[in-house]
């Protein structure tokens, strides 16, 4: 669209026939409804010459023309009316639906896709004004703008549309200052990337206690109202506010991701954490509350506690069955935080980052061989940007790491029943203020 | 409140931004002695299904000449350089592939 609309050249785009629905509304939105785009099957991916060579030489799979007559005309063909008037459709948001009986609203709120296909609180005048008592903060103030990938445009909200979200996933009013203040993060937790992501959320400071949220036993479970429902809150609003997200048109994760049910959102356990809490890390004050927010969250490992004799084997292990792309966060029982004390010294945390960062390491040869290095790293490291630039010179067989250090994170979370810890792949992108929010 | 009475809810949708009109750039009349840019957008293997485009215009249409070029990083990244140059010595442009 930049190279049309921008520079002025003749463009067709190509794509795979999957993307077809979302290509055309992310053109759209972008005022460019006539784009000249082009398909061919899905994938591309893996497929020899000969298979990409038969794409070209067959039928685009949407329009089922010769997929070379759609691009040569792509580039010659002029423009009909329909292509070059204005831009009309309503686009306005109206503050209240039409009144209808409470089934016949939630069977339109389902066929909306404004859920997550459990059933929700119907977001009635009364209900969202004692949601809005949580905060201090006017009904019709700007909360943030938030869009479900990079080429979608940015939507806008205000506090009273988290109130009604948070209202439909059954929050409480106490809760709202957490839930607005994962809403100002401006991080989706609804994604769009066809790796199927989902966000990750904890709590830390005060807050945590004043609102009963659990971050022991089962803390990242089904087991406590305010994990649940704020948790559950983040992706209602991520997916409303966003402007949907919709299979095929605003949502394209190939298998889906169970933890877009409540973002995996808890607190993080700091009274048995040998550690400092995770927002002090990050400029914060121990009597301050606040949310961190990580996106990208797919991948989990884990195992039970550490061995004496091969602990750093195992966690090398673990970390080496990560995609290299997306960066390691280990959330820690308070049991296993402390046997990498016992078995590493690792008195600070920084100390475990420095060892698991100079752990997790493999051949440059494997590491620039994976597909997602491959799309998002490797352009980079050509470019230039360090430290993958740097990378690019090691030897097929040099071991490099698989991670940068700043990406790497820990989190203790659980209730001491044992010392199971998990790592979830996950890539921290802020900490904000829930007081700010009160 | 029974189950036929009316009630009003909240509208849970964010506000979309207005959308303004961009120009789309004059098409040309023929390729032939045109110079078209493949543009390798650098995902899941687009650089080899743009070489088999490249490929089946020198067959069947020698006519046209293709520069096959990568952009300078990841297609997330604005690439004003690459752009320019399109413009500068190219006459059109085929974007791809991946998604």
């Amino acid at each position: 669209m930049t190279v049309e609309a921008t520079y002025g050249v003749p463009t067709v785009a190509m794509h795979t026939d999957k993307f077809d629905r979302v290509v055309r509304s992310v053109a759209t939105v972008n005022g460019m409804p006539g784009l000249r785009q082009a398909f061919v099957p899905q994938p591309i991916m893996g497929k020899t010459a000969a298979q990409l060579r038969a794409y070209i030489d067959g039928t685009d799979p949407i329009t089922g023309r010769p997929v070379m007559q759609e691009v040569i005309e792509g580039l010659t063909q002029p423009f009909n009316e329909g292509d070059l008037g204005p831009v009309e459709f309503d686009r306005s948001t109206p503050r209240l639906v039409e009144p209808d009986t409470a089934d016949s609203l939630e069977r339109l709120f389902l066929e909306n896709r404004w859920t997550d296909m459990l059933p929700i609180v119907l977001p009635t005048e009364e209900r969202v004004q004692a949601m809005l008592a949580g905060t201090r903060r006017k009904p019709d103030e700007i909360v943030g703008r938030m869009r479900s990938t990079h080429f979608r445009e940015y939507w806008e909200y205000t506090v009273e549309k988290v109130a009604v979200n948070a209202v439909m996933a059954g929050a409480r009013p106490e809760y709202l200052p957490v839930i607005l203040a994962l809403a100002a993060s401006c991080v989706t937790a609804r994604g769009s990337s066809s790796s199927a992501v989902a966000g990750m959320s904890f709590v830390n400071g005060p807050i945590r206690d004043e609102i009963g949220m659990n971050s022991g036993t089962g803390a990242l479970g089904p087991y406590n109202h305010a994990n649940a429902t704020i948790g559950r809150a983040y992706g209602l609003l991520s997916q409303n506010l966003q402007g949907g997200s919709i299979p095929g048109l605003s949502y394209m994760g190939n298998q889906g991701n169970n933890y877009n049910y409540n973002s995996l959102t808890f607190a993080e356990n700091e009274e048995r954490s040998p550690w400092e809490p995770f927002h002090v890390q990050h400029g914060f004050q121990p009597t301050d509350s606040a949310v961190s927010v990580f996106s990208s969250c797919r991948a989990t490992a884990f195992t039970l506690g550490l061995r004496e004799k091969h602990w750093r084997e195992h966690c090398a292990n673990m970390l080496r069955g990560m995609d290299p792309h997306t960066p390691p966060v280990l959330l820690l029982d308070p049991i296993a935080a402390r046997q990498f004390i016992d078995r590493g010294g690792f008195t600070k945390k920084d100390a475990l980052i420095d060892w698991l960062y100079g752990t997790a390491k493999m051949s440059a040869s494997e590491y620039w061989d994976y597909q997602l290095i491959q799309n998002y790293i490797y352009p980079r490291a050509t470019f230039g940007e360090e430290p993958w630039a740097s990378k690019l010179k090691a030897a097929p067989d040099e071991l490099i790491p698989m991670f940068r250090r700043e990406d790497i994170h820990v989190v203790v979370v659980g209730g001491e029943t044992n010392g199971y810890w998990r790592i979830m792949g996950a890539n921290y992108q802020k900490t904000v203020s829930i007081d700010e929010w009160r | 409140m029974s189950a036929n009475e009316k009630i009003t809810v909240l509208n849970p949708v964010g506000f979309a931004p207005k959308v303004a009109r961009k120009a789309f750039a004059p098409r040309l009349e023929t390729l032939n002695g045109k110079t078209v840019y493949l543009v390798d957008c650098r995902f899941d293997d687009s650089d080899l299904f743009l070489k088999q485009m490249q490929a089946w215009f020198a067959e069947h249409m020698p006519s046209v000449r293709t520069v096959f070029k990568p952009i300078s990083s990841v297609y997330l990244v604005d690439d004003p350089t690459t752009w320019e140059e399109i413009r500068a010595k190219g006459d059109a442009a085929i974007l791809g592939v991946g998604h």
